[in-house]
């Protein structure tokens, strides 16, 4: 096994786009490191460079302890999930899995005994002998992951992989990823843009925005402080409410006129400093009408079956309310909410960064 | 489900249809029939009278060693094209489709020859290899080969063999670059993690995949070999030397046109008319199934 370490990497693609503008990361050794962000923020090219198919313009990625810029794909030592799996169509599962093996010149019967384990881990035993357009989506995914570990490789690239299938089977192969990587120990670097699969896969999740990494850190860590407002609107669902606040004090923030606590704030800012507050939908509750509550004029509900999403607008900003069905009766027009201190998110009008204490 | 279409009346559909039917009963079932009708009949010399022989022309035909010489001239002379023609057109094509992005000129160039009629390939190849005069037949002579297609026949053969290839290259050219860019590109960069190189690559993924295209530019060539090649092998050698390059179409018409045995070349045409219906119904059979992977 072996860690992954980008060194400031950029990508500029011919027509001087600049897909990847300096990113630095690093990858433990048997980590499994989700990249995820918008469509086109360059995360496919972030790992096409880790695989050695695109270039790298600028920057150094390390595998081990080599440096790989100028080592072709095949000696690596990756392997590559394709989001539309890539199978060989002429070729039949069997052979699939043992194109790379006979490729290396691996003794048959070694090729033999590695596809046969691979198989039975991923239940697909019944139909080494069937073609790829023979099989399900869920079934040629699974195919494409025993391409990849028959290889038994130093790191696992996955670009989208689930992204073909339907929700129901996108849930049930993310457990069985999650299950598998765990068990090889395999370091592996997995791109999606759902935040969702981001979450719940990832040891480390490096939100990408734009050819930048906007943070990186454990999905807890970026769901509790998400240093930015990209990243904090990008991660969770429904994502966090944004208002139009202003400072009041230490540790103090208005919004449409209701005063809010903030535990994690900025000391140098200035009182009526304009700035973003963010509030994420299932961290309000409703209370009856006090002293620091503020107050949404309710629109319509969304009924998600377990919650409930209560859509209104509080001083002309939208704001979502999420809360366990049956909780907030139906009927209201106006609801009186509060939230913890903890809860509240400041960021920078401008620039989008949190404005939170350096070390909390 | 079955797609149809409904029509509000019965005659529609058949009226839509008419002109070509039409269009295939006049230029193809009637001389087809006519040419059945005389292939079992003798006409004299001057057309004045007929007698009906039944298979005797089809005797006479098999009974005679041009008529088997004229079968191996037309063997060599497609299986030399089609091998030439195909891997030189492949080539470029692999060549084309790596480049390929920024240049759409290349396929209209290379796009060129298949415009040239026939005859006009020709005789543009004729200039070049004449003996005397011809660019490429001197070239050849200052190399020390005594270039003359008019009375070598393997010359004459390797000259009208040039023609149809370079003429038929640039058909062959599309469909190959077509069939190379509707190969994913994820399949390629699958197999080059997989550890194939370039070669390996080609042989073991890419090939393969054309092979639809590639059966199917068989028979296309074959087809235009066999029948096609009329206009070239006319206006280069005109069958001979000796009769070196006399192919089977070429040899209806001679000995019809020429020979004025016109039972005998209408016998000759049905033999052809049996192949390109075999030949056709091999493509039906395959497209249906090996060839789709
Ligand atoms: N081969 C290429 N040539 C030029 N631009 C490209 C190429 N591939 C990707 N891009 C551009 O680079 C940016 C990032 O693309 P990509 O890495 O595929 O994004 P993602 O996978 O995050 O959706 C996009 O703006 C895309 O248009
Ligand atoms: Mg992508």
């Amino acid at each position: 096994m072996a860690s992954v370490t980008l060194e400031s990497v950029r990508k500029v693609y011919a027509g001087n786009v600049e897909a990847v503008k300096g990113v630095s990361l690093d990858i433990a050794d048997g980590s499994f490191c989700v990249l995820v962000g918008p469509s086109g923020c360059g995360k496919s090219t972030l790992l096409r460079m880790i695989a050695g198919l695109e270039t790298i313009t600028a920057g150094k990625i390390r595998i081990g302890d080599r440096i790989v810029n100028d080592i072709e794909p095949a000696e690596r030592d990756i392997a590559m999930v394709f989001q539309n799996y890539a199978l060989y169509p002429h070729m039949n599962v069997y052979d699939n899995m043992a194109y790379g093996l006979r490729n290396r010149g691996t003794p048959k019967p070694e090729i033999d005994k590695r596809v046969r384990e691979a198989a039975r881990i991923l239940a697909i035993e019944p139909f080494l002998d069937r073609k790829p357009r023979q099989l399900s989506g869920g079934q040629r995914q699974r195919v494409a992951m025993g391409r990849a570990i028959v290889r038994k490789p130093q790191v696992f690239l996955f670009d989208e992989p689930l992204s073909n299938l339907d929700a129901k089977l996108r849930v049930q192969m993310r457990v069985e990823i999650k299950r598998l990587q765990r068990a090889l120990g395999v370091t592996s670097v997995y791109v999606t843009h759902d935040q969702v699969e981001a979450m719940t896969l990832s040891d480390k999740l490096v939100v990408m925005n734009h050819g930048v990494i906007e943070q990186i850190g454990t999905p807890s860590d970026v769901y509790r402080r998400p240093q930015t407002r990209f990243v904090a609107t990008f991660i969770g669902s429904p994502p966090m409410n944004i208002m139009e606040g202003i400072v009041e004090g230490p540790n103090l923030v208005s919004v449409g006129g209701s005063l809010l606590p903030v535990a994690d704030m900025r000391a140098d800012l200035k009182a009526d400093t304009r700035i973003h507050v963010g509030i994420r939908p299932e961290d309000v509750r409703v209370v009856e009408d006090g002293g620091t509550a503020f107050r949404i004029d309710v629109d319509f509900i969304e009924e998600l079956g377990a919650t409930q999403l209560f859509h209104g607008k509080i001083a002309g900003d939208e704001f979502v309310l999420q809360a366990p069905t049956g909780l907030i009766a139906a009927s209201a027009r106006q609801l009186a909410l509060t939230v913890d201190a903890t809860n509240v998110h400041l960021f920078d009008r401008e620039t989008g960064q949190r404005l939170g204490q350096v070390d909390p | 489900m079955q797609k149809r279409a409904v029509f509000g009346s019965r005659i529609v559909p058949y009226a839509l249809l008419a002109p070509q039917l039409a269009i295939t009963l006049v230029f193809f079932y009637w001389p087809a029939s006519q040419a059945v009708w005389q292939s079992f009949h003798l006409e004299d010399a001057f057309g004045l009278s007929t007698e009906f022989v039944g298979f005797e022309n089809y005797v006479h035909l098999f009974s005679q060693p041009e008529y088997y010489r004229a079968m191996w001239t037309t063997l060599v002379f497609s299986t030399a094209v089609t091998v030439l023609s195909l891997s030189v057109a492949l080539y470029l094509a692999v060549m084309a489709d790596k480049q390929l992005r920024a240049a759409a000129t290349y396929k209209t160039l290379l796009m060129w020859p298949y415009a040239v009629a026939p005859a006009v390939a020709g005789v543009l190849w004729l200039f070049m290899f004449q003996p005397s005069l011809g660019l490429v037949a001197r070239g050849l002579r200052l190399w020390g080969l005594d270039w003359n297609p008019l009375l070598n026949g393997t010359h004459a053969m390797t000259l009208v063999v040039l023609a149809a290839t370079w003429k038929q290259i640039s058909y062959n050219f599309l469909f190959f670059l077509a069939g190379l860019q509707a190969i994913p590109k994820s399949l390629i960069e699958a197999s080059a993690i997989d550890g194939a190189g370039p070669t390996r690559r080609f042989w073991t993924i890419i090939f393969p995949l054309l092979s639809p295209t590639t059966f199917f530019l068989i028979v296309v060539n074959v087809v235009y070999v066999f029948f096609d090649t009329f206009g070239i092998i006319d206006a280069v050698t005109g069958g001979g030397p000796a009769k070196a390059t006399e192919t089977l179409v070429y040899k209806v018409y001679s000995d019809g046109r020429l020979g004025g045995d016109l039972g005998g070349s209408a016998a000759q045409s049905v033999i052809l008319m049996f192949i390109v219906i075999a030949l056709t119904a091999i493509q039906f059979r395959y497209i249906e199934r090996k060839v789709t992977y």
